[in-house]
């Protein structure tokens, strides 16, 4: 595949792709556990919030959420941020958008997946913990975190996999990522169908390495687990 | 927050929900027509009949629709042969663009749901099947294929909704769907906030019909299986 010299500019834009995809993934782990959290120990006002916002996200589309974000948020911040006395103008990169849409989006299934791993953890673990006097964050931290883990690997791959896909949307707002890159290559080069080929193919290069990198994982927790195949 | 420019914007999102569920429906009946017999393929068991289908699989799955639709749109546009053929002033449409790569992505998920549904239909049933004399053919239609799509359901709602979400980047492509809609008239207003998020309310929405209908036909299809 002859890629006339773009091969530097998609290589950037393939790091900027993967920075995208993990810092949402970061993200989206965060907002997960916490929203796991608020659904299955908060007070009723958190859980009613906690259903709200998995069962909208469920339904919109990701790219609506990013054009949402990288547009109708930074009006808001503006508007809050003149009616607070700031005289400025705040600007939203598209990086900083499509992390924090992303992690919206993505953070609404890691809410569910982080659920239903801790609805497997057995009552009685945590009550020899509360026997043996540990406090609520350590019990948290030592005894369900480490099993939950386990549980939710093979689940948070699957949502990885299609996070990653889906930061190609980010290109759509601006962000430098693989797609737009590898739309400024077509714009000079004329040949759309060679470069977003060239794309497609270090997608599934990098959804590949993703797979086998989960693979690994899963390997490393399940350690010490009996299997079927022993 | 503007009410008024949600309200009065309202038929022209409306009108774009109608292009986006177009789409979805669309695309949707194609999808399955081809992940039948993709799916029936992928589970045979010689390997050159498996080979296509494990690609186009492999392929659909593995790169961002948003790839898949460039592709589709600016891509052929490059060959000459594509052209000059028959097919140009279709392949010209962003219209037909997006309905060609919502299919071809939409039959790789489905595909794969069903083969999973196809390889959990019951050795026994099959065994049974041929026992009382039926053709390879009649066991497909009469048993494993029924079988399978009663187990693919509640899959493939999810998939729907998938698709629905996917049907956004169509907007990318100058399509009017239910996001196009809006971002046109947020050049105009410069209300994004506003209109994004009713947009986004008529697509929550659109999705729990979709879930409703979904439950309907799964209560319709596995009426036997519950105590009357």
């Amino acid at each position: 595949m002859d890629l006339q010299g773009f091969g530097a500019q998609l290589a950037s834009g393939t790091w900027v792709t993967v920075q995208l995809a993990l810092a949402s993934m970061a993200c989206a782990v965060v907002l997960g556990l916490l929203g796991a959290a608020a659904k299955t120990a908060g007070p009723a006002p958190l859980r009613w919030l906690g259903t709200a916002y998995t069962g909208m996200v469920r339904g919109l589309p990701e790219l609506l959420v990013i054009l949402l974000v990288y547009f109708g948020l930074a009006v808001v911040i503006n508007r809050v941020a003149s009616a607070l006395g700031f005289e400025g103008h705040i600007d939203l990169s598209p990086f900083v958008a499509g992390v924090i849409a992303l992690s919206f989006n993505y953070g609404a299934y890691m809410t569910e997946v982080f659920r239903g791993a801790l609805g497997t953890i057995p009552p009685g673990h945590r009550e020899a913990a509360q026997a043996l006097g540990l406090g609520r964050w350590r019990i948290f931290r030592r005894i369900v975190t480490p099993q939950m883990w386990r549980i939710a690997l093979p689940a948070s791959g699957n949502i990885f996999l299609s996070l990653l896909k889906d930061t190609a949307l980010v290109s759509v707002v601006g962000a430098q990522d693989l797609m737009r890159e590898t739309a400024i290559a077509v714009g000079y080069s004329k040949q759309p169908f060679t470069f977003y080929l060239a794309a497609a193919i270090i997608y599934l290069g990098l959804t590949a390495l993703a797979t086998l990198c989960i693979h690994l994982l899963e390997r490393r927790t399940t350690h010490g687990i009996r299997t079927l195949e022993g | 927050m503007n009410w008024q420019v949600m309200i009065d914007s309202l038929p022209a999102l409306l009108q774009g929900a109608r292009v986006t569920l177009e789409l979805v429906v669309l695309s949707g009946v194609l999808g399955i027509m081809i992940a039948v017999p993709t799916a029936m393929a992928r589970v045979s068991a010689h390997w050159w009949v498996r080979a296509l289908p494990v690609a186009h699989i492999y392929f659909f799955r593995g790169t961002p629709l948003l790839v898949q639709i460039y592709l589709v749109y600016y891509g052929l546009g490059q060959f000459e042969v594509v052209r000059d053929s028959v097919l140009w002033p279709f392949l010209r449409e962003p219209y037909w663009c997006a309905i060609i790569a919502f299919t071809l992505n939409t039959s790789a998920y489905t595909a794969e749901i069903l083969r999973g549904a196809i390889q959990s239909v019951p050795r026994g049933e099959i065994e049974a099947a041929q026992a009382v004399g039926m053709s390879p053919a009649l066991v497909w239609r009469r048993i494993r294929l029924p079988r399978a799509f009663r187990t693919a359901l509640p899959a493939y709602s999810n998939e729907v909704i998938l698709m629905l979400k996917g049907s956004a980047l169509a907007s990318t492509i100058t399509i009017m769907d239910l996001t196009g809609v809006a971002r046109t008239i947020i050049a105009r207003t410069y209300t994004p906030f506003e209109l994004f998020l009713a947009a986004g309310l008529l697509y929550v929405a659109i999705t729990f019909i979709i879930l409703g209908g979904f439950r309907l036909l799964e209560r319709q299809l596995t009426r036997h299986l519950r105590n009357a």
